[in-house]
């Protein structure tokens, strides 16, 4: 069966897989670059398929209401950008905890304070090593297309479910507001089963339920502290995943995510076309990171050069799955610039002068 | 003489556990208005018979443990932020009956932005505001709704307006508010009070059937332990203290109960 095809701006996709995902309810407020996917939703969804978009009176009230029913067993979101996420930090933390599904979408922007609406990935850190306060993880996938602004919302939300724990697609500005071309899933229905655990009104035959972050006795506190860490032992084992492009002969490889891996593999390819073999190895799920897989490919390789639209961040834990295997240099850029695939080459050229003669 | 057994049956009994009130021994303290705002609670949805079909969200503060005693599905919620959760949940289940209990501090101090907006949306949720004029969990700090002079252990001389701005009306400010349905001020001091606090908790409930907005129901209650009072004391120190700057009664009713 042919699969519909559109031009989409990322954000409008993402808000349109958000219907066909049979999301049930999104509560946002607007921030660009990502204002569209409220906009988009508050156009389309209800009447397609009676989901509930609230404009909400802040990003603390959204994530909160995100927590509020997604206790209640359905398919939740909001989408947000960098100032909006980090006020999102609080209600994020209990939601981890208390163990919910929800996704939440963050379109980056440059800052850090109010900074600029231009593309970043200047929260990777926040995203990837918690950001709220406790010991917690988000699952974090980063998309480097449209098409995977759409993808990635279904495979989030089954991630979601099957691990009880919210799911963070990390986008960056551009990928919000470029258009491409995409294919459309068909849509699933919203479903009206209820999760056993959910708080929807306590039958008679069963215990109630009780959806808490709060364990005030220190052992049954760290009790649920093991328990999360097992889940995320879990996560590690089943759900790393990556795309590498033209790293099996590669002297080089260049290691980024979302839309700079993109500008990295044409980067790649000017590289190659002066005769030197570069390849761009792209995580795509940020949490759980793709420690093993990186450290195998240090050990047949010259080096890497991590690039980023950030100060260095994901550059560390690039440094912690190569263990010193081999040479791991940073190029990146802030404040909302995309950096060129000329420029990247040139950075291969300086760092790598002496390997690629 | 008449034998026990003869009188303690079934059509004697006057008084008993409403059966949504599980038993077990509370935490909060001797004479404190908690246990017995959460027992009309539990009274309510009992002769109501929605046990299946309430949710309720308990708060940061005293009683952030609500959920031990009653017995429905319930969820905690962040301080401040318990009726942005409420909202979420009725919002999915908007056939449900969905009510936050919070504390002065909870919901008008750092939930302020949630408690205006949730009312001025006009969720049809119940919010059930226990006004004991201080902080009681943390250990007795100053409240927005701490009255003038009134001592605690941020205003130990008692709260100066000039220093520390002054005691809050939120349950006036919300009234005003087009998506407030029902909004009333009850106290839990005397029995005669606490018969008609749990009628507007009735009411509360009630009217969520009529998907016409939020119902609010403030409960003028005490904190023996940080008022640093006996609770017969308190008692009598909120019918002197309390009650003439937040005083009982409906701030607003439906139009069937004659209400504009
Ligand atoms: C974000 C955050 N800030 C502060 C606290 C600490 N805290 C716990 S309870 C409370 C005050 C509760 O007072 P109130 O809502 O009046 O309820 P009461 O204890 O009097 O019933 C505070 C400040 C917290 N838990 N979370
Ligand atoms: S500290 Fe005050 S409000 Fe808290 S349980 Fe004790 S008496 Fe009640």
């Amino acid at each position: 069966m042919k699969k519909e095809l559109r031009l989409m701006k990322g954000n409008e996709a993402l808000a349109e897989a958000a219907i066909r995902a049979g999301c049930d309810g999104y509560f946002g407020y607007p921030i660009t670059p990502q204002s569209e996917v409220l906009e988009y939703l508050s156009k389309e969804a209800y009447k397609r398929t009676g989901m509930i978009v609230l404009q909400a009176e802040s990003e603390v009230a959204s994530i909160n209401m995100v927590y509020g029913a997604a206790g209640t067993g359905k398919k939740v979101m909001t989408s947000s950008s960098s100032p909006g996420i980090s006020l999102m930090q609080e209600g994020i933390s209990y939601i981890a905890c208390a163990e919910l599904p929800c996704l939440i979408v963050n379109v980056m922007r440059g800052g850090p304070g109010l900074g600029t609406i231009q593309p970043s990935q200047g929260d990777y850190f926040q995203a990837v090593k918690g950001g709220g306060h406790g010991d917690y993880k988000l699952i974090v996938l980063a998309p480097s297309t449209v098409q995977e602004m759409v993808d990635f919302v279904p495979l989030s939300f089954d991630l979601a479910f099957k691990y009880k724990n919210p799911v963070m697609i990390l986008a960056d500005g551009a990928l919000g507001q470029m258009m491409e071309k995409v294919e459309l899933f068909d849509p699933i229905p919203r479903k009206n089963n209820t999760e056993e655990w959910a708080t929807v009104g306590k039958p008679k035959n069963r215990e109630r339920n009780i959806i808490t972050s709060l364990h005030i006795e220190p052992d049954k506190m760290e009790e649920i502290n093991h328990k999360l860490q097992k889940k995320y032992k879990e996560i590690e084992e089943n759900e790393v995943r990556y795309e590498m492009i033209n790293c099996d002969d590669a002297d080089i490889i260049i290691v980024a995510f979302g839309l700079v891996a993109r500008i990295s593999s044409k980067a790649a390819e000017l590289a190659r076309e002066k005769g030197l073999k570069v390849g761009v190895f792209r995580p795509i799920s940020l949490y759980p990171f793709p420690y093993e897989k990186l450290n195998r490919l240090a050990e047949n390789v010259k080096g890497m050069l991590v690039t980023e639209m950030n100060a260095g961040q994901m550059v560390e834990d690039v440094k912690l799955a190569v263990n010193g295997k081999t040479d791991v240099h940073f190029y990146g850029r802030m404040g909302g610039i995309v950096p060129s695939p000329e420029e990247i080459l040139a950075q291969l050229e300086e760092k790598f002068s002496g390997e690629l003669v | 003489m008449i034998a026990e057994e003869s009188v303690c049956v079934e059509e004697n009994l006057v008084y008993d556990r409403p059966k949504t009130l599980i038993d077990t021994t509370m935490h909060y303290c001797p004479g404190c208005g908690h246990g017995v705002a959460h027992r009309l609670i539990a009274e309510v949805i009992d002769e109501l018979g929605i046990q299946d079909k309430t949710i309720g969200v308990a708060p940061v503060g005293c009683s952030v443990f609500a959920y031990n005693y009653l017995d429905i599905d319930m969820s905690e919620a962040a301080h401040g932020r318990a009726t942005a959760v409420a909202t979420g949940i009725k919002r999915m289940l908007p056939d449900k009956y969905v009510f936050s209990y919070q504390g002065d501090g909870d919901l008008a101090a750092i939930g302020t932005g949630e408690t205006i907006h949730t009312c001025n949306r006009g969720e049809n949720i119940l919010i059930i505001f226990i006004n004991n004029g201080i902080y009681g969990m943390t250990g007795g700090q100053m409240a927005p709704t701490t009255l003038v002079g009134m001592k605690s252990t941020t205003s130990p001389e008692g709260r100066i307006p000039e220093l520390m701005g002054n005691p809050l009306k939120i349950t006036e400010l919300i009234a005003q508010l087009p998506g407030v349905y029902y909004c009333t001020r009850v106290a839990v001091n005397t029995p005669n009070n606490v018969r008609k606090a749990k009628k507007a908790i009735l009411k509360g409930f009630q009217y969520q059937d009529h998907k016409k907005g939020l119902c609010f129901v403030e409960i003028v209650s005490n904190c023996p332990s940080n008022w640093k009072m006996t609770p017969v004391e308190a008692n009598k120190w909120l019918e002197e203290n309390m009650l003439p700057f937040y005083p009982l009664g409906d701030l607003k009713v439906p139009e069937i109960e004659g209400g504009k």
